[in-house]
């Protein structure tokens, strides 16, 4: 990386931003998950590590939430949109070397939070935990140059329409920096009370609705036409998903603080809101899964589509619970339990995780012009990742009904504890068969970079056959 | 440019975001400012100080710059006997709460009854101040509000801590720092739901009882009791330190981790805490070889779990 830094922008080949993202992504996801597994195993082992405050639960939680968000997750969309917008366009990237610059600032810049945040360094606002300097560098050094280089990618395009995943990509990038700027002002003008608990779940809520949804989606929209061949079912369709996005996902955001003393008028309001998502979501799904009429027998041969509709079918619980978990009638039951740390998990470790791997998947061996090294390791990694995720939503969602029962008949909290204590065993193996795949993924995809078949000029990774 | 062809699109764009950022952040700001700040909001935001997370005075989250909660039955000006009061004591340097600093978030009455008859604009970072929640009448009814004792009764930061003595003192502001460093919140709540949680936790918050507080670390998961009204059901320090130093010594199941580190390194009486062998003991005590596990040393004065157990106490 270091050696483009300074290179000038036509010497340095294209793509090379979106190979150092799509590498960052995997590493910070292997770390991600690894402090996952490592916080489970403390929720089922109370005294396993313990004695030092860098190793205490309350120090690493945070650290894991943050590095799979904005390391795996924001990491893997950059390099995703570092090498599809342009495609799209066809195109090159408006700037090789901003992309490369924004790739390096990334990763120092969420090391350095990350770092401060295990050592207690907060701002203690859920989501918006970094304090506000760390924000304004995300906002400036991270979001800022993501933006300016895929909004000129589009301007610089050379094909008259823009299509559907680019405009979730351009207005992904604008939504997440209003949001990043607006969620985090009360660390900056010192706002306090009822309104910085608002705002802290607002931007948790608008992260998720109008950046890492949205992105996901619109990286399938790619995936699926690209590798199936099959054009895209509607583009109307696409239509109504992009306009629901923006006018029913960001409106929700008051339905996180369901039983805090909010306005009773903006509670309600946020409910019904939070049914209409259910809006993107169907339109999102069967668009998707109509466009793969006739070329089924992908979802078993081929890795890429394996995983992008594993997640575009995990989409279907995820948003059937997303939608009705908020309303009043069923959320006094399932608030502030496991059952809501399930859905969390659903949303990023299934839905949207499954669908960015697969842009990995496909954006590396594109790029690099190498085929996938191992496609046993691959299947070894997809089946890693969905058991060890069913076994820690199955066993978190049960964990959160019982929670739920535990609150609502006023049950001496420590016998909750008690009972939930085999369903915390369960997700840290769960978590921990995520964080083996992991690893095994970083193996591949390194490989691949170094020993991979090479793809002729002209092919597509996935016409060719898999030599392991 | 070459979004020509997108115009309308990228207007409407503009008209959906900007609409639902007016009803999701304009009317709902409109709406909770309006609200008058209660007794306890008060009380919690001159104990805990201008903020709770990050800040200036406090980079690294050790509890410093933040203000002292003091029970005082004598006038440190006069020497005379009062009715007990809790006074807020900002030693100088130590910035002001919100309150102070913005009045007009108090809400309507308090904030005039403040500036006018609690004369908070005439406290002085530099000089430091005491202040008392007062209770006066706005609009025929009562309401409480901020009154700066040093303006109004003459009581220094230096006199009012001397009266009261060490015993006095609760750091409860720097306790509260403590709660969100160690991120007692990740599994804690501050926050009794209101369609439950009446009779175990206790009444659930009401719309004023946050104004000046940040963070409100609300917690979101919550995998062990809500804290909001703990002082009230256990008010044992005895209990706290136990339970802070290994949970399990009084509740076998508990998963809550070993808060043992914020003891520091010296205790009560400025000998070294031999942590070793504390848990050779304890894990003797575990094997059934010991009657009793090993005492809980007594903590420093200025030791980080001072302030915590000082801040959960005073969650009444």
């Amino acid at each position: 990386m270091f050696k483009y830094l300074f290179a000038k922008n036509e010497d340095i080949p294209p793509g090379t931003a979106a190979v150092y993202f799509g590498f960052s992504s995997i590493l910070w996801f292997v770390i991600g998950t690894g402090l996952g597994s490592f916080n489970a195993a403390k929720l089922a082992f109370p005294d396993f590590v313990t004695g030092s405050e860098l190793f205490s639960f309350g120090h690493m939680r945070q650290v894991h939430v943050l590095a799979v968000i904005f390391g795996w997750i924001s990491m893997a969309f950059a390099m995703a949109m570092m090498y599809i917008t342009p495609a799209l366009g066809n195109t090159k990237l408006w700037s090789e070397k901003l992309g490369v610059w924004n790739c390096f600032l990334w990763n120092i810049g969420l090391s350095t939070g990350l770092t401060l945040l295990w050592f207690g360094v907060t701002s203690g606002r859920e989501y918006s935990d970094f304090p506000w300097f760390i924000d304004l560098y995300i906002a400036s050094f991270i979001a800022l140059p993501m933006a300016i280089n895929v909004w000129m990618t589009i301007l610089t395009r050379r094909t008259q329409g823009i299509y559907t995943t680019n405009w979730f990509f351009g207005a992904g990038v604008f939504m997440i920096a209003i949001v990043f700027i607006v969620g985090n002002s009360p660390e900056w003008f010192n706002l306090t009370g009822l309104s910085e608990a608002y705002l802290t779940w607002w931007f948790a809520h608008n992260v998720l609705g109008l950046w890492i949804t949205p992105i996901a989606a619109a990286i399938a929209y790619y995936t699926v036409p690209k590798v199936t061949g099959n054009p895209l079912y509607s583009h109307r369709i696409g239509h109504l998903h992009f306009w629901s996005v923006v006018v029913f996902y960001s409106t929700p955001a008051a339905h996180h603080l369901m039983s805090a003393p909010l306005p009773e008028w903006l509670k309600s309001f946020a409910s019904v809101e939070g049914v209409l998502i259910l809006v993107p979501a169907i339109a999102f799904v069967s668009n998707l899964l109509l466009t793969m009429q006739g070329k089924w027998h992908m979802f078993v041969e081929n890795v890429e589509i394996k995983f992008t509709i594993t997640g575009v079918l995990m989409a279907i619980p995820l948003n059937m619970q997303g939608g009705f978990q908020q309303t009043r009638a069923i959320n006094w039951y399932v608030h502030g339990t496991g059952w809501i740390v399930a859905h969390a998990h659903l949303a990023l470790l299934g839905f949207s995780t499954f669908l960015e791997a697969a842009a990995v998947y496909y954006g590396l061996q594109t790029i690099l012009r190498r085929k996938l090294f191992s496609l046993a390791l691959a299947n070894f990694h997809f089946w890693f990742l969905l058991i060890g995720f069913s076994i820690y939503w199955v066993s978190m969602t049960i964990a959160g009904l019982i929670q739920g029962a535990g609150k609502i008949y006023e049950v001496p909290y420590i016998d909750v504890v008690i009972a939930e204590h085999p369903y915390m065993i369960a997700r840290w193996v769960g978590g921990t068969m995520v964080f083996t795949g992991n690893i095994v993924w970083l193996y591949n995809m390194y490989m691949t970079a170094k020993a991979g078949t090479e793809i002729p000029e002209g092919r597509l990774p996935h016409e060719l056959a898999y030599e392991r | 440019m070459a979004f020509r062809e997108y115009k309308i699109g990228a207007r409407l764009f503009g008209v959906a975001l900007g609409g639902s950022m007016v009803i999701t952040l304009y009317f709902p700001t409109v709406n909770m400012t309006s609200v008058a700040v209660t007794e306890i909001g008060l009380k919690k935001q001159l104990s805990y100080g201008r903020i709770s997370g990050f800040s200036y005075e406090d980079p690294f989250l050790r509890g410093e710059g933040k203000p002292k909660t003091v029970m005082l039955d004598t006038d440190p000006k006069t020497g005379a006997q009062i009715d007990p009061i809790e006074a807020y004591v900002y030693e100088a340097g130590v910035p002001f709460p919100s309150g102070i600093n913005h009045p007009r978030t108090l809400g309507p009455g308090v904030t005039q009854l403040s500036v006018d008859k609690g004369m908070i604009g005439e406290a002085n970072k530099g000089a430091g101040a005491v202040f008392v929640v007062s209770r006066g009448t706005s609009q025929g009814e009562t309401v409480t509000y901020i009154e700066n004792a040093s303006a109004t009764r003459g009581w220094q930061p230096s006199d009012v801590l001397t009266t009261a003595g060490d015993a006095n003192t609760k750091l409860v502001g720097s306790g509260k720092i403590m709660f969100v460093r160690e991120g007692c919140w990740w599994c804690h709540t501050l926050l009794p739901e209101q369609t439950q949680d009446w009779q175990y936790f206790g009444i659930p918050p009401r719309l004023g009882d946050f104004n000046g507080e940040s963070p409100t670390a609300f917690g979101s998961d919550r995998k062990a009791p809500d804290l909001l009204h703990v002082g009230s059901r256990n008010s044992s320090k005895e209990w706290m330190m136990m339970h802070f130093f290994n949970p399990r010594l009084v509740q076998p199941h508990s998963i809550m981790p070993r808060y043992d580190y914020l003891w520091g390194e010296k205790d009560a009486s400025g000998k070294s805490i031999d942590f070793a062998a504390w848990r050779t003991a304890y894990t003797e005590y575990q094997k059934g070889k010991t009657v009793y596990p090993p005492e809980v040393p007594d903590y420093a004065a200025d030791s980080e779990i001072r302030y915590l157990i000082d801040f959960v106490l005073s969650l009444k």
